[in-house]
């Protein structure tokens, strides 16, 4: 994250490298996504090292279940609705509501808390200090207090992603529009654009990268209290399933449920990542 | 001087009456007075931190901590030393950003062909050489139409060869648009080359300012030019090179 907020004064000083840039520009670019299916391949190894390990019986199925139990696991909580643990799909689902509420509302008021933040010296004196004590405060030690204040509904765990969500994602846009060279604003100004019209063309576009690796922080630390708030007081939900399988001493649920927490973390990673290659092509040119 | 500016004041680009800045106990621009005429191109010299960025900014309404009577038109377009163009825009878009004209696309492909940047329409700025930003960025600011284009040091970043032919580009530009041009500019010769006016700017005022009549494209080493350069840099406080040319009065 901090890597981002050099970037963007490195952007700000400018043509420096410039003109003769290009041809290297797509070698190394060139590169990059030939190592996108390099960064596949230890992965892949690991897995089928596990598999290995768990054929010839050096890892015991009552320790590590092997990739192919999990997956025939994964098949057949799809297929068939258990008694003790619901459908895969549905704890899915509940999850991920959860998760989707929490998350979204957490990252609007992120960039909210942000732009006045970055903007507003009497806000960044008001709000900042605030956000500070509360980030310092570990998330999972606040959930006993949400579950006496707001019961064991939907809220507690709603609100705990939120914050999640939130504090990455402001502390990385406020950073980053901070960085946002005066200039820039000072040059919107006499090109006649509004209070508005700089906040649209100028904060919010130079706060992005910041709010890109603040989404990537959050959705893995949102993801991380969903897991812990969903093992309280819960009656659907991954969480619940691994509550579930402790209970039962199921270790391939447990396992498969990490898969699934795994695969979800991957997936927002690279969402990330794809919306950044788009959004941020402007500075992808820009060597580091 | 003074019969000079007062002949054109019903119809100037730009008046300044009284300008005065202070940073702290510091008085950066001290009741300085100014009249530009439209069309008209001004350069104006000043060792570093004698206040012509400040002059400057007051004139492009960007200091809020000025006093005195200020009347500037309503198109007013600057460009500054560093390019400032908005580097997740592309070029294009950087010109259209806050143009309120209906044909804003149009309009800017005409002023990137004229600055010689059509084929970087659609580069991000951050791809683009100093020299192409900053025509870039004076494409900017002539989208806009201005009655006066404030000029802020913009090619001193820039190499001896790009400057020349930025000198030409502005000149060729000024006489198509023939906007009221106030250049500031630390380069005695890049003054002479280009400006109908030039004034020094010392201790907060206009020390100085010596008409150019010398028809363009000007040689570098026409007589009038050379005195006026040893008699602008004499205003600058540079001794004189040659032993042979005095140095002429006084200033008082
Ligand atoms: N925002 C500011 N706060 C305090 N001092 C300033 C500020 N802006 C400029 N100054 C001072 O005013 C003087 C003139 O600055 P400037 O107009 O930038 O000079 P220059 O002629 O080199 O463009 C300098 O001494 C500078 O330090
Ligand atoms: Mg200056």
């Amino acid at each position: 994250m901090s890597a981002s907020v050099h970037d963007a004064s490195a952007a700000a000083a400018r043509p420096a490298v410039a003109a003769g840039a290009t041809p290297p520009t797509r070698r190394a670019e060139g590169r990059s996504r030939r190592d996108g299916w390099l960064r596949i391949v230890s992965p892949i190894a690991l897995v089928l090292l596990w598999q290995l390990l768990s054929a010839t019986g050096v890892l015991p199925p009552s320790k590590l279940v092997s990739p192919t139990t999990v997956v025939h696991e994964g098949w057949t909580l799809i297929t068939t609705n258990n008694p003790s643990y619901g459908t895969l799909q549905y704890s899915l689902a509940v999850s991920a509501e959860r998760w989707g509420i929490g998350f979204s509302i957490g990252t609007v008021a992120a960039i909210i808390l942000a732009v006045a933040t970055g903007l507003s010296r009497i806000a960044e004196y008001v709000v900042d200090p605030i956000v500070q004590v509360l980030r310092s405060i570990p998330l999972l030690g606040i959930l006993p207090l949400f579950i006496v204040w707001f019961g064991i509904g939907e809220l507690p765990k709603i609100l705990i992603v939120l914050l999640g969500a939130l504090f990455p994602m402001y502390v990385n846009t406020y950073a980053e529009i901070r960085g946002i060279d005066p200039k820039l604003g000072e040059a919107a100004r006499t090109l006649g654009l509004s209070w508005w019209g700089r906040i649209r063309h100028i904060v919010l576009p130079g706060g992005l990268p910041g709010a890109l690796s603040g989404i990537r922080l959050g959705s893995f630390a949102s993801l991380l209290a969903l897991v812990v708030a969903e093992q309280f007081n819960t009656n659907a939900g991954l969480g619940f399933m691994i509550t579930q399988a402790e209970s039962f001493l199921q270790n391939s649920i447990i396992v498969l449920v990490l898969v699934v927490y795994a695969i979800l973390g991957l997936l927002a990673n690279g969402i990330v990542r794809l919306i950044e290659r788009k959004a941020l092509a402007w500075r992808r040119d820009f060597a580091r | 001087m003074a019969s000079r500016l007062r002949t054109v004041e019903t119809t100037s680009a730009a008046c300044v009456q009284g300008l005065s800045r202070k940073f702290g106990a510091r008085t950066v621009l001290d009741d300085l007075d100014l009249e530009i005429a439209p069309g008209e191109f001004i350069a104006m010299i000043g060792r570093s931190g004698t206040g012509k960025s400040t002059l400057l900014r007051a004139l492009a309404g960007l200091d809020s901590g000025i006093t005195g009577t200020l009347t500037v038109p309503g198109e007013t377009a600057v460009a500054f030393q560093e390019p400032r163009l908005v580097p997740w825009k592309r070029v294009a878009d950087n010109l259209t950003l806050g143009l309120r004209t209906p044909d804003a696309k149009a309009v800017a492909a005409g002023a990137l062909a004229e600055v010689g940047l059509t084929e970087r329409a659609g580069a991000w700025p951050l791809t683009l050489s100093g020299g192409e930003a900053q025509r870039a960025s004076l494409a900017r600011a002539l989208v806009r139409q201005p009655s006066l284009l404030l000029l802020d040091e913009p090619f001193s970043a820039l190499d001896a060869l790009t400057r020349i032919s930025m000198h030409r580009l502005v000149l060729s530009l000024w006489e198509r648009h023939r906007p009221a041009v106030l250049l500031v500019t630390h380069d005695v010769d890049e003054a002479l080359a280009l400006a109908d006016r030039v004034l020094v700017l010392n201790e907060g005022r206009i020390a100085h300012s010596a008409a150019v009549t010398v028809p363009r494209p000007r040689d570098r080493n026409h007589p009038e030019l050379t005195a006026l350069r040893q008699r602008l840099l004499t205003e600058l406080g540079v001794p004189a090179e040659e032993p042979s040319a005095p140095v002429e009065g006084d200033r008082s």
